[in-house]
């Protein structure tokens, strides 16, 4: 039988979104060198498309594609001698059977291994965020530079070294011991936060959103709740991201124009995924202290569930804002906190919370001080000052939709 | 196992105003830290700690001779101490112990040749 290609394309594609990650976590552990385990996953890929045009879609394709890539990794040890390198990864064998081996797919699933390993505290967090995309989600070396608008030489000296490195200076293929494991996931979750904000409101550019980069957060946080179901400040996560999410379609208007939560068409936001976030967000906050992301999550959450703008609870935002400075003290949720501030209790008292920022080092050249200081005057009638505050706001924001925005309020000022 | 060499860099003006009780204190410290690295899963093969910066003179290209160390910085190489770990994790549980109240430590992988 000969199954359509563009079917099989559409499968082997789907197969490389999801599964990339787990058929490559698992030829590793025969490998032991990153590269050559790539190499064999690449070719284990291509192979699918010729053979599952032949034979048909296999009806488990990890494990299709788990088998091809390890048959290949063993040919590649035993003609080359690549076993005799001096350094090889150093794979950590599981005494016990290993209870995430759940069967279906007859490999055990090293994912947990493969991210802890690209998020290792000893490489820096650009270093982090290209081998995650790269080795956790697939993505090319060109990809991952033009994600992160670097040339692809520089991206490409980057992920060599962050993995010569691993090898080096011997950074364990394994999931680190219990004691260990909550500050390991700590640096998984911050990278993949990090990609979901660079995605949800791009620093710089035409769109306001890279989807792209939204969509892969979204997927390795959920992998990460399948694989660490317990844990809270996954839940608290995946409660952000979702939430967050759920209002992607709403945040600009048909003209591509920046619209303010204020303004957004609520009934366009999507349900499912506010219901699915605020159930994350009652078991996140579980967790005594809760995570930061549990609380930012609580944020959005107390936003995704006011029926209309002015229903808004901002007592309860404010409060939130409080307790999250305790558990994660930063300038920019103070600033948060004194946005609120302006809607709880007026205009005058959030902007007196915000000046008590203006001197904070870490918000030099932050726009969204600028900005929101614009606002509050704006609605105290302070016409002059807050237009030299949108104009400053302006000056520090290089996001062309944002800029769009600021313009248009500083237009109507004059107006 | 491999060879790590953990390098210690501390502000040498706090060690010139410390009072004989600090030194004491630290020396006591490194004693400490010394019985307890194979806790930790490591092996303890070396360590010195040095004189401070102003007693060094550099060498450059294998004639120019000067006055000082190689490379002028507030926290100076002060000591070092030669671990086998079999991991990078072992040898910064090991790091984390060094006692390094003024400054803090490097860890370096030890080249291997074959």
């Amino acid at each position: 039988m000969t199954a359509d290609p563009a079917a099989v394309a559409a499968a082997v594609a789907d197969a490389h979104r999801r599964e990339w990650a787990f058929v490559l976590a698992a030829t590793v552990r025969v490998t032991r060198d990153i590269d050559v385990a790539e190499e064999c996953v690449q070719e284990a890929f291509a192979a699918a498309l010729t053979e599952w045009r032949d034979r048909g879609v296999p009806s488990r394709p990890g494990a299709w594609l788990t088998t091809v890539a390890r048959r290949r990794a063993l040919n590649v040890l035993r003609h080359s001698g690549v076993e005799r390198r001096h350094l090889p990864l150093l794979v950590e064998e599981a005494v016990a059977p290993d209870p995430r081996d759940d069967g279906a797919h007859g490999y055990p699933d090293d994912r947990l291994r493969l991210v802890v390993t690209c998020c290792h505290p000893a490489l820096d967090r650009p270093a982090q965020v290209a081998l995650t995309l790269r080795l956790l989600c697939g993505l090319t070396t060109a990809e991952v530079a033009r994600a992160f608008l670097v040339s692809e030489p520089t991206m490409a000296a980057r992920i060599t070294r962050a993995k010569k490195k691993i090898a080096v200076a011997r950074i364990p293929y394994r999931v680190p011991p219990p004691a260990e494991l909550p500050t390991r996931v700590d640096a998984v979750l911050a990278v993949v936060h990090l990609l979901f904000t660079t995605g949800h409101t791009t620093p710089a550019g035409e769109d306001l959103v890279r989807a792209d980069l939204v969509e892969r957060a979204l997927q390795l946080c959920r992998m990460l709740r399948a694989l660490l179901p317990g844990d809270p400040a996954v839940a608290g996560l995946l409660a952000l991201l979702v939430l967050t999410d759920a209002r992607r379609a709403t945040r600009t208007g048909e003209d591509g124009r920046l619209l303010l939560l204020e303004e957004q068409d609520r009934a366009r936001w999507d349900g499912a995924a506010i219901a699915e976030g605020v159930a994350l967000v009652r078991e996140a906050l579980r967790a005594r202290p809760p995570s930061r992301y549990a609380l930012q999550a609580a944020i959005a959450a107390v936003h995704a569930e006011a029926p209309s703008w002015d229903a808004t609870d901002w007592t309860e935002v404010v409060a939130l804002y409080g307790v999250l400075a305790q558990v994660w003290p930063s300038p920019v949720v103070a600033l948060n906190r004194a946005v609120a501030v302006g809607f709880a209790s007026g205009p005058a008292v959030g902007l007196t919370a915000l000046d008590a920022l203006a001197t904070e080092p870490q918000l030099a050249g932050y726009g969204y001080l600028p900005a929101a200081r614009a606002d509050l005057l704006r609605r105290l009638g302070r016409v002059a000052e807050s237009r030299l505050a949108y104009t400053e706001a302006l000056h520090l924001t290089d996001n062309a939709v944002e800029r769009r925005f600021l313009a248009g309020r500083l237009a109507a000022l004059d107006g | 196992m491999a060879q790590y060499m953990i390098l210690i860099y501390e502000d040498e003006a706090q060690y010139a105003a410390a009072t004989p009780e600090v030194y004491g204190e630290v020396l006591e410290e490194h004693n400490r830290f010394s019985a307890g690295v194979e806790g930790l899963g490591a092996k303890l093969l070396g360590g010195e700690a040095l004189e401070p910066t102003t007693t060094a003179t550099s060498v450059r290209g294998g004639a120019d001779v000067t006055d000082g160390p190689f490379a002028e910085t507030k926290e100076a190489l002060g000591g070092y101490y030669l671990v086998d770990a079999p991991d990078l994790d072992t040898a910064l549980a090991v790091a984390r112990t060094v006692p390094a109240r003024f400054g803090g430590v490097e860890v370096r992988p030890v080249m291997t040749f074959d």
